[in-house]
C-alpha cells in the first residue's frame, strides 16, 4: 500500500521532519487560495506512482492565476493509469542542494537499510545503477535503531563520496541528520513500512533540511495494524485507482491473490511457486494463461468456490485448470469447493482438476463421484486443458 | 544421515492446539517425528493429541529436552513465537506461518542471528528427512522416500511436486528443505547448500528457485567457487510479467533484478544444469546419479 505524497508528509510532520507548508486542493479554486496564502507554489499531482514530473503532473506557479491554471491542467489528468483526483499546493522552496534519504527493505541483508546520497533528486535506482559509490548505507540494529554515531558515519561516508561537496557546513549537516534519520527509521518501523523515502531532501539557502517529496509504502502483511491509515487511503485512492485492472481490484476486494495476465485459460492453484510453474506449463503446452490465482495454504471449500467464481469474471476465459498439491491444503476441501462452484455457478467450460497430496484419495473420490475426472500429473493436465480449449474454440 | 533434522530431533509445536497445528502435528507424529510437546500460552497443563501442553517454550524445553520448534502461530504473533523459541535455546526453529509483517521478521531474524539459532522459513513447508523418519512442517507424508537427493526450494507445493516426481523414478531424499517465499528469510539457498555439502548421504542437490530477489544468484556464486556435489537447478515464474507480485511476497521482478533469466544464467554460468520442467529435473538427476536409487 503506497501513501500519497501529502499523506506521507503528514506522517513526516508527526515525527518532527520538516516539510514545506502546503495544502491539498481538489479544485482550481482551492489551488488558487493556497497560492494566495503561500505565494509561489509547486502544484503536484497526488497519485501513488512515480514519474509525475515527466508526465507533466508537477508545475511551478507564481500567484493565484498561475496556480489556478496549473491545477486545472493537472486535475483529472491521467498519469500512468491513475486519474489525478487532487493536487498538493506547496510553498516553493529555494534549493541550494538536493540530497536523497531513504529507509528501505534490503532483501539481501534481510534488514532495513538507510541510504543517504548527495546525488538527490534523481531516482535512487538510477544512481544505484550509474554511480552506486555515491550512496552511503547503514543497516541499523532493528531493536535499537540507528545510533547517533552511526548516522554521523553515514553522513561522512556520503559526503566523502562526493568529495565533500556540501552546501551545508559539516557540523550543521551532522546535527540535523541525526534526529532526521532516527525519526525516519522509527517511522518506517512504526508504520510497518518497506519504504520511507525523502527525495529530494532539500538543503535551503537558510541551511535547513526540508522534505521536498515523500514516499511511504506500507507492508501489505501489516495492514491489520493500521486500520485507520488503510481506511483513509481506501477513501482517497478509490478515485485514483481507476487505472488499475478492474479484475485485480475485484480480486483484492474478495481477498484473493490474483494477477490478470490476458490469456484464455484460467489457472487456480495452491502455493505461489506451484501456480507460477502451472503458468509456465500452460505456456509450454501452447496455451495462454488468463491469470495467476493462488488460493494459498489451508484453503477451505468456500475459498475454492470464490476463486473459481473470480476466474470466470474474466470474459476471455475459455477453460479452467485447477492444480492442487495438498500440503496444508486438503484434497477433500478442494474437491468440495470445485463441485460447489461448478454446480452453483453452472460451469460448462472445460474444467481440468489435477490433485495430489494430503487427503488426495478422499478428494479424488469426491470428484469422481461428481463426474469430474482428476488428472494426476501436471503436464498431462496442462496438455488436456490446452487441447480442450483449442477444441472448444474451433 | 541428513541435514538439520534427524531421528534424535525432539520437536515442540507452538500453536499445536489450533486447527492447522493439530492436523499437522498428527501428520508429523504419523511420519515418525518425535513431537514431545505443544506450546499454547494460557493452555499450559492440558493435554492435546496425547502430548503435554505448556504455556511457554522455556518450560516445554526444560521438561522435554526439545531442540526443534515448529511455529504454527497466526501471523500477528509468529515473529514473537520465533524469538521465544530462540530465547529458550532450541537449535532450529521452523516457521510455517505465512503473511508475517516483514518488519517483525527483520527483528526476529536479527535476534536469531545474534543467538546463533537456525531458522527455516517463514512462509515455508518446513523440512523432511525421510531416512530419519522425521519431518517438521507440512510436507505431505506420502512424498517422503529415503535416498541420496538433497532438495532445497523456495516454494512449498513445488517441493512436493519435485519430491513426488523424483520418488516415482526411484530417487529418494536425504533431506528436503522449503526455505520459504518471503523476502526476509532464515536459511538461504547458500546456507542449505553448505549444509548439504557436508552431509555424506547427500550425493546431489536439487535447487528450485523462483523469480524475485537475488538469493539464487548468491547461491550460484557459491557453487561457482567450487561445490563438491552436482546441483540440478530449476526456476519457476519464467513466464511471469515484470512488476507483478506473483503470490509470494518475494516473487516480484523489480527493475533489473529478480528475473528468471538472470537466475538461470547465473546458475548455468556456475556449471549448474537448469531444468525447464519438473520431468527434466528427474532426467538430469538420473543422468548424474545413474540407475534407480533410493527406496
Amino acid at each position: 500500500m503506497k501513501l500519497l505524497e501529502h499523506q506521507a508528509k503528514s506522517q513526516f510532520r508527526q515525527v518532527g521532519i520538516s516539510c514545506p507548508m502546503g495544502r491539498v486542493a481538489h479544485s482550481a479554486d482551492e489551488a488558487a487560495s493556497a497560492a494566495r496564502e503561500f505565494g509561489r507554489v509547486v502544484v503536484k499531482a497526488q497519485v501513488p506512482i512515480g514519474g509525475r514530473g515527466k508526465a507533466g503532473g508537477v508545475k511551478l506557479a507564481s500567484g493565484e492565476q498561475e496556480a489556478r491554471q496549473a491545477a486545472a491542467q493537472i486535475l483529472g489528468m491521467e498519469i500512468r493509469g491513475f486519474t489525478v483526483p487532487a493536487v498538493l499546493c506547496e510553498e516553493a522552496l529555494d534549493i541550494a542542494q538536493e540530497l536523497y534519504l531513504g529507509v528501505a527493505l534490503d532483501r539481501d541483508r534481510r534488514s532495513l537499510v538507510v541510504m543517504l546520497s548527495f546525488a538527490g533528486g534523481m531516482e535512487i535506482e538510477e544512481v544505484a545503477e550509474t554511480s552506486p559509490e555515491k550512496i552511503a548505507k547503514l543497516w541499523p540494529d532493528p531493536f535499537r535503531g540507528p545510533l547517533a554515531y552511526e548516522v554521523r558515519q553515514l553522513a561522512l561516508d556520503a559526503l566523502a563520496a562526493v568529495g565533500g561537496d556540501s552546501r551545508l557546513p559539516k557540523a550543521k549537516l551532522l546535527a540535523q541528520l541525526v534526529p532526521l534519520v532516527q525519526s525516519l527509521y522509527g517511522l518506517c518501523q512504526r508504520l510497518d513500512a518497506t519504504l520511507c523515502e525523502i527525495n529530494p531532501l532539500v538543503v535551503t539557502p537558510q541551511q535547513l533540511l526540508i522534505a521536498g517529496d515523500g514516499k511511504i509504502e506500507i507492508d501489505q502483511n501489516a495492514e491489520f495494524r493500521h486500520h485507520d491509515l488503510v481506511k483513509d487511503l481506501g477513501d482517497d485512492q478509490e478515485a485514483a485507482s481507476s487505472g488499475d485492472d478492474p479484475l485485480e481490484v475485484e480480486a483484492k476486494r474478495r481477498g484473493l491473490t490474483y494477477v490478470h495476465l490476458g490469456g484464455n485459460i484460467g489457472v487456480v492453484g495452491n502455493g505461489a511457486g506451484l501456480v507460477m510453474n502451472t503458468l509456465d506449463l500452460v505456456k509450454q503446452h501452447g496455451g495462454e494463461p488468463a491469470n495467476f490465482l493462488d488460493i494459498g495454504g489451508g484453503a477451505k471449500a468456500e475459498v475454492v468456490r470464490n476463486a473459481l467464481e473470480m476466474v470466470l469474471l474474466d470474459p476471455a476465459v475459455r477453460g479452467i485448470f485447477v492444480n492442487i498439491f495438498g500440503g496444508i491444503t486438503r484434497g477433500d476441501e478442494v474437491a468440495n469447493g470445485v463441485i460447489a462452484a461448478r454446480d452453483q455457478l453452472g460451469i460448462t467450460l472445460p474444467l481440468v482438476v489435477r490433485m495430489t497430496g494430503t487427503r488426495e484419495e478422499e478428494g479424488r473420490r469426491i470428484l469422481e463421484a461428481a463426474g469430474i475426472v482428476p488428472a494426476v500429473s501436471a503436464p498431462e493436465a496442462a496438455q488436456k486443458i490446452v487441447d480442450m480449449v483449442r477444441e472448444g474454440s474451433r | 544421515m541428513s541435514i538439520l533434522l534427524n531421528r534424535g530431533s525432539k520437536v515442540i509445536v507452538q500453536g499445536m492446539t489450533g486447527s492447522e497445528g493439530s492436523f499437522h502435528t498428527q501428520q508429523m507424529l504419523d511420519f515418525g517425528t518425535k513431537v514431545v510437546a505443544g506450546v499454547s500460552p494460557g493452555k499450559g497443563g492440558s493435554q492435546h493429541l496425547g502430548l503435554p501442553v505448556f504455556d511457554t517454550v522455556a518450560e516445554a524445553v526444560q521438561a522435554t529436552g526439545a531442540n526443534v520448534a515448529a511455529v504454527f502461530v497466526p501471523p500477528a504473533f509468529a515473529a514473537d513465537a520465533i524469538m521465544e523459541a530462540a530465547a529458550a535455546k532450541v537449535d532450529l526453529v521452523v516457521c510455517i506461518t505465512e503473511l508475517i509483517p516483514v518488519n517483525d521478521m527483520i527483528r526476529a531474524r536479527a535476534m536469531l542471528q545474534s543467538l546463533g539459532t537456525r531458522l527455516v522459513g517463514p512462509n515455508c513447508p518446513g523440512l523432511m528427512s525421510p531416512g530419519e523418519t522425521a519431518k517438521v512442517g507440512i510436507i505431505p507424508n506420502q512424498n517422503g522416500k529415503p535416498g541420496p537427493v538433497g532438495i532445497v526450494s523456495r516454494s512449498g507445493t513445488l517441493t512436493y511436486e519435485i519430491m513426488q516426481a523424483l520418488g516415482r523414478s526411484g530417487y529418494g531424499q536425504s533431506t528436503a528443505v522449503g526455505i520459504g517465499g518471503d523476502p526476509v528469510l532464515g536459511l538461504s539457498f547458500s546456507d542449505v547448500l553448505e549444509l548439504f555439502a557436508g552431509d555424506p548421504e547427500t550425493e546431489l542437490v536439487v535447487m528450485a528457485g523462483e523469480i524475485g530477489g537475488a538469493d539464487e544468484e548468491r547461491a550460484a556464486e557459491l557453487i561457482g567457487r567450487g561445490y563438491p556435489k552436482p546441483v540440478v537447478g530449476f526456476i519457476s515464474g519464467r513466464t511471469a510479467p515484470p512488476g507483478k507480485r506473483m503470490g509470494h511476497a518475494g516473487a516480484i521482478i523489480s527493475g533489473n533484478t529478480g528475473s528468471a533469466r538472470s537466475k538461470v544464467e547465473a546458475l548455468e554460468k556456475a556449471g549448474v544444469r537448469v531444468a525447464d520442467t519438473i520431468e527434466q529435473i528427474v532426467e538430469l538427476v538420473g543422468q548424474r546419479l545413474g540407475g534407480q536409487r533410493g527406496a
